[in-house]
């Protein structure tokens, strides 16, 4: 007997309505996540109490957090999960310690990792993630800097800018590998969900407003401090995002948010050996599924956003779309779940023609890796550069994997987690190969890096298990 | 029948790019002979760069002392034969008894590898401390050695792959040896179920936890164990000890490297097999393991645990390995299964070579024929 028919792995939009739509079916379900409270990173709730917010991604977090609340769900919010077989068994450690349950299907909806195109000077104190920006804003409600350049591409980029200047902090910049056409190909999809569109258009409209200077189809090529402040260099850009000759501006600022795009978060459907494949318009490696999130392993789903990037509100249908077909072939309340299951799936495909017409907008771009200098750091835990990485490939590094053993590439506390894309796209350009054919890391526990103690707990040493001694 | 994709003109076909197979190519090519070698997966990925990188004698079965202080020498000394080496670094090895039955086992084996020539001494808890501060002082004794010490596995595959290449040989990586075929005078060995096909006089076969379906090809039936080893790295951390640990039983190996990452291992075994791999690490397992360390150097309940990860490892029935001409054929050997394979495995290939150049090898060989399963009982499967 396990200890539950589901364990959700994940508690933004997609997990938190998987669990939900699965448990009032007549599911026992489990809910973890790292965060000590459900949401995930677009309706992440404040880390204080008493902070008042009336945006919408507030209220539909604010009203997430209380259907969970309501339901029979049990949440192990605040639990770091490192490990989970593929019998389903989730290891994980939370404030009272260890926990370790079992379950008959899982559903991952572990989310994404920010993609940075790495550029001189990416890793200096001040440059941080537009996804660490937004945790600062939504959570901690702390603006990044006085000052601030947002950087990159994508819709990430009008909401970091946005919520700055709403938080009244001072903008000094926009920085858009995208140019106004590619914005432009967007807006057919985009009225499709003219709920979230009105939302764009908002955030168009302060930043307009606040005449923060906006530079379309520009890159940043350089970040290096200023005595407390950073000195940030742009260069107008290619489609693909590489600096082409031509007038460098300079832009003096106490932060630089920056982000390429987001990457699916495939670190537990890879290291339950599930199916991948590569497209780089849902973001990367993504398990091969079916439109409920099933993959190829039995009874193990993915949704959202780590199934590839579509967005929250699709993750929320895609969840409930997983939920329903979870309780349905594990044989809760059979039959009369196929109104709702055809419903949701109506509602996801809707939302997911937004979201994956925001997904082209953050995709890597072909050629961008190309525009890295050799001296560039890849790699920021352990430092290794794009000259490290190509010397590696001449002298026969063919797949990712063997890149990381000649280079440690990957090797640090991350895991490989920032650099894994931009590595394996700087492998397949360098050898003209598809991206399928270099790879990628090998996943392996524990999901996120765990101390000894913790894993240990107390014990004395006559109790352990010694298995037979190695031959004399 | 020649398909068009056949590569002839070898004078040995080595299958499996591992340190065995590797160092058996690399002193044939530096002898003169033309050497293609094909390996399933990168050079050194399966176990040769993936073990926790330990050069001890205190885990080296006793009768392969010897062997393993001549390998421990080429390791320290790549200038001498490999060209690019792997950070070996050289460091007391302490062999650690925290019950009074530990304390039999360690005295048993010391004394048993003192006969080959293991210089080891066993200390109080004083002295043992004295070279390893970090010890918990609850120690009861422990065996030193100070030829021990442990190399970075993870470089092995780029070191060989740069010395293969300067030496001429043909490296033929990602290819699965599916099939080998008898010739006048020689082998034709298929890659990739037929796609690709490699004419050489001689054939080694170096597959490690493969050998067993690879001597089947050839009607050679001998069974090979494969163990599923976990081991854990660390984040860097400042340091915590400066010897390497292991425990009488064999059971715990620990170093810390020049970075500052500790690897905990100790063949604490995980799930998987020979076809698929390592699959998954156990937790409990994993827990053990980590216990013991932390029970052998207390201040490591802080360091955090940033990678476990499985290695293969293959044993024969006697846990003795396979060194030399197969039974029957003309021309074919095998090497492998070597106990502490990675601590031996270069000298192991050393001595391979000397034979196959028809030389007189510096130590003896360990024939395969004694392993042949009997005919019509079935070989036992694991």
């Amino acid at each position: 007997m396990t200890d539950y028919d589901l364990i959700v792995l994940g508690a933004g939009p997609a997990g938190v309505n998987a669990a939900l739509a699965a448990s009032a079916a007549g599911l026992r379900v489990a809910l973890f996540d790292e965060n000590r409270a459900a949401g995930g990173q677009v309706y992440r709730a404040p880390a204080f109490a008493g902070t008042t917010d009336d945006s919408a991604e507030r209220q539909a977090g604010d009203a997430l957090r209380e259907a969970l609340a309501k339901s029979r769900v049990s949440a192990f919010l605040g639990h770091q999960v490192w490990a989970v077989t593929a019998d389903f068994q989730v290891d994980a450690v939370g404030p009272q310690g260890s926990l370790s349950c079992t379950s008959r299907a899982l559903v991952v909806a572990s989310g994404t990792t920010e993609r940075v195109v790495p550029f001189e000077g990416w890793t200096t104190p001040g440059v941080i993630g537009l996804a660490a920006a937004t945790i600062l804003l939504k959570s901690q409600k702390v603006l990044p800097g006085k000052t601030t350049l947002v950087a990159g591409c994508g819709p990430l980029l009008a909401a970091v800018a946005a919520g700055t200047l709403k938080a009244g902090g001072e903008l000094r910049g926009i920085v858009d590998v995208a140019g106004f056409g590619d914005w432009l190909r967007a807006l057919p999809a985009m009225l499709a969900r003219p709920d979230i569109l009105r939302q764009g258009l908002a955030w168009a409209w302060a930043i307009r407003r606040s005449r923060t200077p906006l530079y379309a189809r520009h890159t940043l090529v350089r970040v290096i401090p200023e005595g407390e402040r950073l000195r940030a260099e742009l260069a107008p850009c290619d489609r693909a995002g590489r600096a082409l000759p031509g007038e460098r501006k300079q832009v003096l600022v106490d932060c630089v948010a920056v982000g390429h795009g987001l990457t699916p978060a495939t670190e537990i459907t890879r290291l339950l050996h599930a199916r991948h494949r590569y497209s780089r318009k849902a973001g990367g490696w993504v398990a091969i599924t079916d439109d409920c999130g099933r993959t190829s392993r039995e009874r193990l789903y993915v949704v959202g956003d780590a199934a590839g990037i579509a967005g929250a509100a699709a993750a929320a249908e895609h969840g409930t779309l997983a939920g329903l077909a979870c309780a349905r072939e594990l044989g809760a309340a059979a039959g009369s779940l196929d109104p709702a299951l055809g419903q949701a799936q109506r509602r996801h495909a809707r939302a997911a023609r937004f979201g994956h017409a925001m997904a082209r907008l953050m995709a890597l771009r072909e050629g961008h890796v190309q525009g890295i200098a050799a001296d560039t750091i890849i790699c920021r835990c352990e430092d290794v550069t794009r000259g490290e990485i190509d010397a590696a490939c001449d002298a026969g590094a063919r797949d990712v994997n063997q890149l990381k053993a000649w280079t440690r590439c990957g090797m640090g506390p991350c895991q490989g987690r920032t650099c894994g894309d931009v590595a394996a796209e700087l492998l397949a350009t360098r050898l003209d190969v598809p991206r399928e054919a270099v790879g990628i890391f090998s996943a392996r526990t524990p999901l996120r890096p765990m101390t000894v103690g913790a894993l240990t707990g107390a014990f004395v040493y006559a109790d352990i298990p010694i298995p037979k001694a190695a031959p004399l | 029948m020649t398909s068009s994709n056949t590569s002839q003109g070898f004078d040995v076909c080595v299958v499996g790019g591992g340190v065995m197979g590797c160092t058996t190519a690399l002193f044939l090519a530096r002898a003169g002979m033309r050497v293609v070698l094909v390996e399933r997966d990168a050079l050194c990925r399966s176990a040769s760069g993936v073990n926790a990188g330990t050069l001890t004698l205190h885990m080296t079965r006793a009768a392969l002392v010897p062997y393993a202080i001549q390998a421990w020498s080429m390791w320290m000394h790549p200038e001498t034969w490999l060209g690019q080496g792997v950070l070996a670094t050289a460091a007391p090895g302490l062999s650690l008894a925290f019950t009074d039955n530990e304390r039999e086992i360690l005295a048993a084996r010391a004394a048993a590898r003192r006969e080959y020539g293991a210089q080891i001494d066993l200390l109080d808890p004083t002295a043992a401390c004295a070279i390893e501060p970090g010890l918990n002082p609850a120690v009861l004794e422990a065996a030193h050695c100070t030829t021990d010490g442990f190399a970075s596995a993870y470089l092995t595959g780029r070191a060989y792959h740069a010395a293969l290449s300067a030496a001429g040989v043909r490296i033929v990586e990602q290819t699965p040896v599916t099939r080998v075929e008898r010739l006048a005078g020689g082998y034709r060995v298929h890659g990739l179920d037929g796609a690709v096909s490699f004419d050489a006089t001689r054939l080694v076969l170096a597959g490690g936890v493969w050998l067993e379906p690879l001597l089947a090809l050839l009607d050679v039936h001998i069974p090979v164990k494969t163990l599923i080893n976990q081991l854990i790295v660390t984040e860097r951390m400042p340091p915590v000890m400066r010897t390497v640990l292991s425990i009488a039983s064999g059971l715990l190996s620990m170093k810390q490297f020049a970075n500052g990452s500790v690897l905990i291992g100790g063949g604490w075994q995980g799930l998987g097999d020979r076809e698929r791999g390592g699959v998954e690490t156990i937790p409990a397992n994993l827990i053990g393991n980590l216990r013991l360390a932390q029970h052998v150097i207390p201040a490591l309940a802080d360091a955090r645990v940033a990678r476990i990860w499985l290695g293969l490892e293959s044993e024969t029935a006697d846990a003795m390995p396979m060194l030399g001409a197969l039974p029957g054929l003309d021309e074919a050997y095998v090497i492998g299964c070597v106990h502490s394979g990675y601590t031996s495995g270069p000298y192991m290939g050393k001595l391979l070579a000397q034979r196959i150049l028809g030389e007189t090898p510096e130590m003896p060989l360990f024939d395969p024929a004694r392993l042949l399963a009997t005919p019509g009982v079935p070989a036992q499967t694991h």
